[in-house]
């Protein structure tokens, strides 16, 4: 085969997934977004603009780092990380909040909103609005406020709001649907920049398009440092964006075998997990159809994951897609086995990773073995650790 | 001729205007919703709008979005909510009874399971919040095979082109969303509405229920006169959440409140 990979479509629908459930007051702005994204996409202006910030406001490009020591231990495949933990603020999630406020600052809007989980988004978006002078309001769910206070913090300090959200599960989800409801009623004035590879139609393609700088620079350094391409990508994925990221620039490369690492929480047997992909069902949520965890009657479950930015009951409709397909393939990682991860990488290499991206560093401690030496793996590194300090200090029984 | 379609016509031959309320199904227990539903059409209701409860009620205020917290908390379903609309009609077999709830529920039983269901509950309308024209074709058609009217929202930004995709695709009556917010806002603007009115008049002739917003009495007979039906909502779940520890009471209020609606909107006005 081929054939080039062209998802979505004119709709936004990967196969079955995609689309664009929302209410009819949500229609017009989405269809103004898609409308504004079309055009910038590849205006000269909008590109340059965003280019120079990636890299002098980013700090972009990212290294691709040769984790030597750490594929020696593990005897396998030499590692690689696409160190995104290095971006300004921590995590690839400014890739995106870049993009989509310069895209707000186009179309005028005066108001930002967003949604966060682990608060890397909120972090990120908070300080992207900072710097263009719009007004912030950051929803996040009661309990990542209270497990995420830094980034809480950070995100005051740079001017935002930052609302606890009480009601349902008070995590992300929640947090999506208390922003939904923000920008239903300041629709005029308000951009509301969705932090993942989900929502609808154009979100899910959009956020890609801009978090792809990822395997775009993976895939040339990755080139330039070995003179081939990678055999195994790894990418933690909640919603997905810093895996879709990665991938999608490898898509048509089919000798790249892609791995997708949901949080499997305290075991998939258990129920209490954060894993659709692994062990839910398509369904409908936030304005897109995907895999979910839901029960029998379509009802929402509780996920559960020790990093709030894996805690989330869906997955970008394009993971879907690419489970079903088998172009991509998606495990899951307990939360003491993302554990062993942060610990391993901490020791061996000198760098602490966030808990979320310490789900991809344990796949790739299972994966790295069954590899033979002369060949490549890459891993998103894609935040770094810091604000997961009192989780994990908590854990070890210390009060910072 | 369907029975919305009857009702809105018998209602419009007497210069009438429908009054809609809605309660979630099995808020705040199921043995609730039937009785309030039979207390309603005593108080003058022409339509009963039954929520299906959810999980993640994004267009939703914070009253609805309890109403369903409550009712799961009883393990209330689709499948429990067209039970509920079963037992109802088994006892009036003349007023409409919409569902009115999101897609996933739905998802999870399959189209066509559902539309069967609905069909075998005598479910007279679906409005699916988030399922728009543009990806509820299908389920559409399934429910129109049936007889059970796809019923769309129209919202203040609605263009012309997509109220007349509306009218295309539903039947029974549109919904129209009077406010840019969720259900239970308080920015109600008449004269907005009126305006926005005109236009949809001349886009569709289907019926056209106003609804968000509509707290009391004197504001339904203001939407009685622009529209062609009122949805009462959240101002009726109000009353039964400041009176959960005395439900005969909620009953009571809630009945209370639609025959003042009903008598303030039957009013001639000048």
């Amino acid at each position: 085969m081929t054939e080039k990979y062209t998802m979505p479509d004119a709709r936004g629908h990967f196969g079955p997934y995609g689309g664009m459930f929302v209410a009819e007051t949500l229609i017009p702005p989405i269809q103004q977004l898609n409308a504004a994204y079309q055009q910038y996409l590849d205006d000269p202006d909008f590109v340059a603009e965003l280019d120079r910030d990636m890299q002098y406001y980013v700090g972009r490009p990212s290294p691709l780092y040769h984790a030597e020591r750490w594929s020696r231990e593990l005897g396998g495949a030499q590692i690689y990380l696409k160190r995104e933990d290095l971006n300004h603020t921590g995590s690839h999630k400014i890739n995106n909040t870049i993009g989509q406020a310069l895209l707000a600052k186009r179309m005028g809007k005066t108001r930002i909103i967003a949604e966060t989980g682990a608060g890397q988004h909120g972090v990120a978006t908070a300080t992207v609005a900072a710097r263009l002078g719009l007004e912030c309001v950051v929803y996040m769910g009661a309990v990542d406020v209270a497990r995420q206070s830094l980034n809480v913090y950070r995100m005051k300090l740079l001017g935002a709001t930052v609302v606890a959200v009480e009601s349902g599960s008070k995590t992300l989800k929640d947090a999506l649907n208390e922003a939904l409801r923000d920008w239903v009623t300041n629709v005029d004035n308000t951009f509301y920049i969705i932090g993942t590879v989900a929502g609808p139609h154009p979100y899910p393609a959009m956020v890609r398009d801009f978090q792809s700088i990822i395997g775009r620079e993976a895939k040339q350094q990755c080139l330039d440092a070995t003179g081939r391409l990678p055999d195994a990508l790894v990418a933690c994925v909640g919603g997905g964006s810093n895996a879709i990221g990665l991938f999608y620039p490898f898509i048509d490369d089919k000798s790249v075998a892609m791995y997708g690492v949901e949080a499997a929480g305290d075991g998939i047997e258990t129920g209490r997990h954060s894993a659709p992909l692994a062990a839910g069902r398509p369904g409908v949520l936030h304005g897109n159809r995907t895999y979910l965890m839901a029960d029998d009657d379509g009802e929402i479950i509780e996920t559960h994951s020790i990093s709030a930015g894996l805690d989330y009951p869906g997955v970008g409709p394009e993971h879907s897609w690419l489970k079903d397909t088998g172009r991509a393939n998606y495990v899951s990682i307990t939360d003491n086995e993302a554990l062993d991860g942060f610990y391993a990488l901490t020791r061996m290499e000198g760098i602490i990773p966030a808990l979320e991206s310490s789900h991809a560093m344990a796949y790739a401690m299972k994966l790295a073995p069954t590899m033979s030496q002369d060949e490549i793996m890459i891993i998103n590194l894609s935040g770094r650790g810091d604000k997961d300090m009192q989780t994990m200090a908590r854990r070890e029984g210390i009060e910072l | 001729m369907s029975r919305l379609a009857n009702t809105f016509e018998t209602l419009s031959q007497s210069g009438r205007k429908a009054l809609i309320p809605f309660i979630t199904a099995g808020d705040p227990n199921p043995d609730f919703t039937v009785p309030m539903m039979h207390a309603m059409v005593e108080a003058g209701v022409d339509v009963i709008e039954l929520g299906v409860p959810f999980s993640d009620p994004m267009a939703d205020g914070p009253v609805i979005q309890r109403a369903s917290e409550r009712a799961l908390a009883h393990k209330m379903s689709l499948r429990r909510t067209l039970e509920v609309a079963m037992e109802f009609r088994r006892t009036n077999q003349h007023t409409p009874v919409v569902l009115m709830g999101y897609l996933n529920p739905i998802e999870a039983m399959g189209y066509e399971e559902f539309a069967n269901a609905a069909a075998r509950a005598d479910i007279d309308g679906v409005l699916t919040v988030d399922l728009p024209p543009e990806e509820g074709e299908n389920c559409a058609a399934l429910l129109k095979a049936r007889d059970i009217d796809p019923i769309f929202l129209l919202a203040p930004n609605s263009s012309a082109d997509r109220i007349q995709k509306m009218d295309a695709i539903g039947s029974g009556y549109l919904y129209y969303v009077s406010l840019k917010g969720v259900t239970g806002a308080g920015h109600l603007n008449t004269d907005d509405v009126e305006t926005k009115l005109k236009e949809i008049r001349a886009n569709t002739s289907l019926p056209i229920g106003i609804g968000f917003g509509v707290k009391d009495a004197e504001t339904a007979k203001t939407l009685a006169s622009l529209g062609d039906g009122v949805v009462v909502g959240s101002a009726l779940i109000s009353k039964i959440e400041a009176n959960l520890d005395d439900l005969g009471q909620a009953k009571q209020a809630i009945f209370e409140l639609l025959t003042s609606m009903r008598q303030a909107m039957d009013e001639r006005s000048i």
